[in-house]
């Protein structure tokens, strides 16, 4: 094994010319750091279920799945637009850039417009943090997350301004990227948190 | 097909499958081991699209692929143990 490690190695993999890192060094040591918080609170989660499973199984028939499911539709396609906003870079493309980036927050805006309906109707049913366990954490966990697609849009409309005034294509797109790389990452979440909040029991 | 060329669209498109699955399992109360081995499989696949095809991580240095996927497992890991501790 350390042999075949070895051998593999030797080339050098990382050395390749075209290997790089899309955006800004420091926006992904955020990014991690951020995944890190995430992971503990996905964990205290799953543990504490571990404890009351009857009650955790109950409360979670409460959530609306359907909007849960509409919520990842959204955040993946806004996703996607982004994607597409930064190929258009590459294109000089212009106006697919402000275009796509558009597309993107509208998908964040809708996002934001589905959780407050469910909020609405969890809140205006007398539910709140301390209801018990498992809201406190689906209303925390869901809640820090919905700060982020908030962020994460305040981030796409600095873009969307720089892009109408030109600042990207194939001469630069390293902001763009940046700041793509946080709105996947807010996708990324949203694809563990539906599953573990809203599916699995 | 000259959709397809593209590996942002292929990864759309099975995202959403992906997220369908995770949807039906819950419409049919897919409970208990299988399913939670299965639905932390689709999540799996799902992060790892994002990461390579959304984040542009493919040909990224190597490292940052690592840590990336590394949370991934490390997240589903620790979701599973709590719920195989859950069984017990």
């Amino acid at each position: 094994m350390a042999a075949m490690t070895t051998t593999q190695v030797s080339p050098a993999p990382d050395a390749h010319p075209t290997r790089r890192l899309p955006g800004d060094l420091a926006i992904w040591f955020f990014i991690l750091a951020e995944m890190l918080a995430f992971a503990v609170f996905f964990a205290a989660y799953a543990f504490a279920r571990a404890k009351n499973v009857e009650m955790f199984n109950t409360y979670q028939q409460t959530l609306d799945r359907n909007l849960g499911a509409l919520n990842t539709f959204l955040l993946i396609t806004g996703s996607w637009f982004v994607v597409l906003a930064v190929q258009a870079t590459h294109k000089d493309n212009r106006p697919a850039i402000s275009r796509n980036i558009l597309l993107g927050w509208l998908c964040g805006g809708g996002f934001l417009v589905v959780k407050v309906i469910e909020y609405a109707e969890k809140f205006g049913a007398g539910i709140s943090m301390s209801t018990n366990t498992f809201y406190m954490f689906y209303i925390s966990l869901t809640f820090f997350h919905f700060m982020h697609v908030i962020l994460g849009m305040v981030i796409l409309t600095v873009l969307w301004v720089q892009s109408r005034n030109g600042a990207y294509g194939s001469h630069n797109a390293h902001g763009l990227e940046s700041g793509a790389a946080y709105w996947h990452m807010v996708d990324l979440l949203w694809i563990v948190l539906f599953p573990l909040v809203y599916v699995m029991r | 097909m000259e959709l397809l060329k593209n590996p942002a669209h292929r990864a759309w498109i099975v995202l959403m499958i992906a997220t369908v699955v995770t949807w039906y399992l819950g419409e049919v109360g897919a409970a208990g081991t299988t399913a939670i081995v299965a639905m932390l499989i689709v999540a799996f696949v799902k992060g790892r699209l994002v990461i390579l095809d959304f984040m542009e991580l493919r040909e990224a240095p190597r490292m940052w692929r690592i840590l990336l996927e590394g949370w991934l497992i490390l997240v589903s890991s620790l979701i599973l143990l709590a719920y195989w501790i859950s069984l017990k």
